[in-house]
């Protein structure tokens, strides 16, 4: 075990002249909730996609709960949750199922899957509605079942790629809550937002502008680095200089 | 005058209940928020307004014309944006302009001045399909095509969701540019900081409306004591935090969390209780519209 959970050197994607990531580079420790921000077309989605496994780097090199993004990617697709900014649960199965369905892709064995299924259920005080079919749960269960499902198999990393778009204030903060919880836990947290007042809940945030990492601290040490109040301002001092859109 | 005036509306899609008993006016020349999350029916509320469905109940007229009635002469005198992206991905950004022209039948020149401002960014991609183009200019096309007839009356839903924050504040740049115009705008978002950017807001959550004013009034209805706190460990912070005695609330709000103070709660008291967290620190804080909107949905 590394307590180094995401580690990444000068790590490029290009598509054909396009470089849609720059040589970015930074690590991540286990139990960090890890902001990535970014304005719309910045790379962040070509970042993490690389981080996933999902897309393979034009150059550099990067590791994820210790296997090689380049060639150990279905090794890593084991180790980690992920979330999508849409809604991906399917809604035509029940909360019970979709849990056994995704343990199962994760790897979980038909044993496992239930018995991490009927936890998840306890702990999120849903047993009542386990044999509920998605599509007719409130919004905000569903971004909350999702989370689960995303952490069920006990992944190192959780990539959550803007998971409260919509959602109301109060779910909002529910969601973050067990954001902050899973990383009390050891979980390692990374994150997309366009929240602004979401980037201050995390331990760090780094701001990709163009393809490039341009800023990555503490929100508190970037606020005082850029002389900003609030992150929201950070981000615009940063954003405010990129070259390209989505 | 008024622009828009809904009574008592209600639709309902099988056991969901959209829009429960949902009444407002909205004046000419206004520039007005419906500020909830998903699900709140505001997308019911603008396809009701835009002659796209009849309500069970209740009645709404727009621009002076009812939306069961007279439902074509509202068509030709407002512009609706729908939250999805609407235009056609295989036609070029020109071709999709002069095509919403013809529909209305109007010339792309005799609007130009209208939506020069928006159009002119992406006039250098017009021979670019609508399909390839990114988020920001699909928005910029969708808004200029909203406006080529030149309408009285501007529908849009959910145009910056899942925008940076940069574009966004772009995009409501070009609202109160059109507001300036004179046109009415009927615009719905569910993030809260873009409420001060409206004369007056909505907030609105599972079909109702919660409260209507203009953002500084929907603020000072705010009628608690409020305060920030913040300590080294924020998570161990809300956690302790609402096991003091008086705190009615305390959630995550930007660097700090927001803590609601009840019967009986006393901020020196707070800070003795929780002393044992490093860096404690409690201060007054104003409320937001986020503030009020979380409340308002305890109720």
């Amino acid at each position: 075990m590394n307590d180094v959970v995401i580690s990444v050197r000068e790590l490029t994607k290009r598509f054909g002249d396009f470089i849609a990531v720059n040589r970015i580079s930074f690590d991540v420790p286990r139990g960090e909730i890890f902001g990535f921000l970014g304005a719309n077309g910045a790379g962040k989605t070509t970042a993490m996609r690389m981080l996933c496994g999902l897309s393979y780097p034009s150059a550099g090199s990067g590791t994820v709960a210790g296997y090689d993004i380049r060639c150990e990617s279905e090794r890593i697709k084991r180790c980690i949750g992920y979330m999508s900014q849409r809604f991906s649960l399917y809604n035509d199965l029940t909360v019970r199922e979709n849990m056994l369905l995704f343990a199962g892709i994760y790897g979980l064995s038909r044993r496992e899957a239930l018995a991490g299924s009927e936890r998840m259920l306890g702990k999120l005080d849903f047993v009542s509605e386990g044999d509920t079919l998605v599509g007719s749960l409130p919004l905000g269960w569903k971004q909350k079942l999702s989370f689960a499902i995303a952490t069920l198999h006990s992944p190192e990393v959780v990539f959550l790629d803007e998971p409260t778009g919509g959602v109301d204030p109060v779910t909002r903060r529910q969601f973050w809550e067990m954001i902050y919880e899973a990383a009390s836990q050891g979980t390692t947290i990374f994150v997309t937002t366009h929240y602004m007042d979401e980037a201050e809940y995390c331990s760090r945030v780094s701001v990709m502008v163009d393809g490039e990492i341009r800023a990555l601290d503490t929100p508190a040490r970037l606020k005082q680095q850029y002389a900003a109040n609030s992150m929201d301002e950070v981000f615009r001092i940063l954003a405010r200089g990129a070259k390209r859109g989505e | 005058m008024e622009a828009i005036e809904i009574y008592d509306i209600s639709k309902s899609f099988g056991p969901v209940h959209a829009l429960e008993s949902v009444s407002f006016t909205v004046r000419a020349g206004e520039l007005f928020g419906l500020i909830g999350p998903d699900g709140a029916g505001k997308t019911t509320l603008f396809r009701l307004l835009t002659t796209l469905l009849i309500p069970d109940r209740g009645t709404a007229r727009v621009g002076g014309y009812d939306i069961v009635a007279d439902y074509r002469a509202i068509r030709s005198c407002v512009g609706y944006m729908p939250g999805r992206f609407s235009l056609y991905p295989d036609l070029t950004v020109e071709e999709n302009l002069n095509f919403f022209a013809a529909l209305f039948g109007v010339t792309v020149a005799q609007s130009y001045n209208l939506v020069a401002p928006i159009y002119r960014q992406i006039e250098p991609f017009k021979n670019r399909r609508a399909g390839k183009l990114s988020g920001g200019m699909k928005q910029k096309l969708a808004l200029s095509c909203a406006l080529i007839h030149r309408p009285q009356i501007l529908f849009l839903d959910e145009p910056t969701t899942g925008v940076d924050a940069v574009s966004r504040s772009e995009f409501w740049n070009m609202l109160s540019d059109l507001r300036q115009r004179g046109i009415t705008i009927l615009v719905s978002t569910p993030y809260m900081d873009e409420a001060s950017r409206c004369d007056r807001i909505a907030l609105c959550n599972e079909g109702r409306i919660m409260g209507i004013d203009t953002p500084r009034g929907i603020v000072h209805q705010y009628d608690t004591e409020l305060y920030a706190v913040r300590a080294h460990n924020m998570y161990a912070l809300l956690e302790e935090a609402r096991k003091v005695e008086g705190v009615d609330a305390c959630y995550p709000f930007g660097e700090a969390h927001h803590l609601v103070a009840g019967l009986g709660f006393d901020s020196g008291h707070f800070a003795e209780r929780l002393g044992f967290l490093d860096g404690l620190h409690i201060e007054p804080v104003a409320p937001t519209i986020e503030d009020v909107f979380i409340k308002l949905m305890k109720r």
